[in-house]
């Protein structure tokens, strides 16, 4: 019989590192990755589930971590824009980023990049409004989006 | 944000989760966490506990049975009801769940919580009252079978009460549905939605209207049988930022006609 508790103790395989870490319930996953881990690539926008800044991949699956306890993600494998690069080598995707002007301010930066990554694995060559479709969970303040559409449309070639 | 401490298990088994949801008055069941997470940041609500129900084998998978009914589990996302091949049965679920938030929220978001949470602007309640659905609840003296038209009592409240779980839903065969909204920019909230089912007679529901799904039965297919049945309902939709109740009554009449044209299409 499992039991109700106010925290507990969680495995989770972030971009290759298991971290095993005693965490309250009613923290959340964004909150664990960035405070506990010291993982702060993701960000927090809107906190209500709506910007998309905070995306991440849980067990092969785009999420928004502020709308997921750290506890939901007990046993799962989470990818974060820090896992992209090559050691210091940018991965296609964030070099299609930098050349073509993809970010401004970059706050929305790491959540576009995993919500493209997310979009390029499923479909490796995804039309122009299947690549809308991929981003729409995803609010940029500063490039008007259409930088960023250029470059996934490029990382996808 | 920091949620108020809340207390957490993640059951196994059906009979486990009916038990802890049981045992607390306070306790709430987890689903996909794509309301009820917001509802706590905000403190609308502050569950004691959450029973989460990602561990429940009985509660996902969609089936097809031979008489062409479909039965989903509960915790169906919306990104499964998409992409499964049994669901396709009923085209109009997959169009429709292709539609709600974006990919982030497909991915997360079940079927069982939309219902449950019975906003009026969420998408699946007017649409499984039109599809006369059939919603199965468990609780610990056994299980119950209501209708669609029985499901929604007001905003946020089903009849799914304390230590009870939504199980499946059991959608009869068919395929002439429709479904039509109007909506805060693409694919965003409902301002308005219409779902309309033509297997047999002619049923409509009307969503973000009242607080539940207004459903009608028009008398035929046709365009000015379809308003009549609107007009008759005497609607008296709320207003709010979105849209005066005298601009939600002329879209429920327009979009019922949209729906009822795509399922006769
Ligand atoms: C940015 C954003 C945009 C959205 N836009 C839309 C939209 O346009 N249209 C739309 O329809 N929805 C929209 N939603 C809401 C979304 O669809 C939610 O997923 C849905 O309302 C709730 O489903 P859930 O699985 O996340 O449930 P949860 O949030 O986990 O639960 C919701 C409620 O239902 C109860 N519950 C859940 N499952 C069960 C069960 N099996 N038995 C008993 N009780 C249960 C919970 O206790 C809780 O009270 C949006 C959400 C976000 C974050
Ligand atoms: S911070 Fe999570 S969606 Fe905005
Ligand atoms: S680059 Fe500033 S929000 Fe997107």
């Amino acid at each position: 019989m499992s039991t109700v508790t106010t925290s507990r103790s969680i495995k989770v395989t972030i971009n290759g590192t298991t971290y095993e870490r005693e965490v309250e319930a009613r923290k959340l996953l964004i909150h664990f990755i960035r405070d506990d881990l010291d993982l702060t690539g993701s960000h927090i926008g809107c906190d209500t589930g709506n910007c998309g800044a905070c995306s991440v991949i849980v067990d092969g699956s785009l999420v928004k971590s502020c709308m997921l306890l750290a506890v939901q993600a007990d046993g799962a494998t989470v990818e974060t824009v820090e896992g992209l690069a090559h050691g210091d080598e940018l991965n296609k995707l964030q070099q299609a980023f930098k050349d073509h002007h993809a970010l401004q301010c970059g706050y929305c930066t790491p959540g576009m990049l995993m919500s493209a990554t997310a979009l390029l694995r499923a479909n490796p060559h995804p039309s122009e409004d299947e690549i809308k479709k991929g981003l729409q969970g995803n609010i940029c303040r500063c490039t008007g989006y259409w930088n960023i559409f250029e470059a996934v449309k490029a990382a996808s070639e | 944000m920091l949620l108020r401490e809340v207390g957490y298990a993640r059951p196994g088994s059906l009979g486990e989760a009916i038990e802890l949801l049981a045992a607390d008055d306070g306790a709430r069941a987890l689903a996909g966490g794509q309301t009820l997470i917001n509802v706590m940041k905000a403190r609308a609500g502050s569950p004691d506990a959450l029973i989460d129900l990602a561990g429940i084998e009985e509660l996902k998978g969609i089936e097809l049975r031979a008489d062409g009914t479909l039965e989903i589990g509960a915790m169906a996302t919306y990104t499964e009801l998409v992409e499964s091949s049994e669901a396709r049965a009923r085209p109009i679920i997959g169009e429709v769940c292709a539609q709600i938030a974006d990919v982030q929220v497909r991915n997360r978001g079940t079927i069982g919580g939309n219902l449950c949470t019975s906003d009026p602007t969420n998408h699946l309640p007017p649409l499984m009252a039109a599809l006369g659905a059939q919603m199965t609840i468990a609780g610990a003296g056994g299980e119950r079978t209501v209708p669609a038209s029985e499901f929604f009592l007001g905003v946020y409240m089903t009849a799914v009460g304390v230590g009870e779980v939504l199980t499946k839903i059991t959608v009869p065969a068919g395929r002439s549905d429709g479904f039509a909204a109007v909506t805060l920019g693409v694919e965003g909230t409902c301002i308005a939605s219409a779902a309309a089912s033509v297997n047999g007679g002619v049923t409509i529901a009307l969503g973000c209207v009242d607080a539940v799904p207004v459903v009608l039965h028009p008398g035929s297919v046709d365009e000015d049988a379809v308003r009549e049945a609107v007009r008759d309902a005497n609607l008296d939709p709320p207003s709010d930022v979105h849209a005066p109740s005298s601009y939600r009554k002329h879209l429920a009449e327009v979009l019922a006609v949209r729906a009822v044209n795509q399922a006769r299409s």
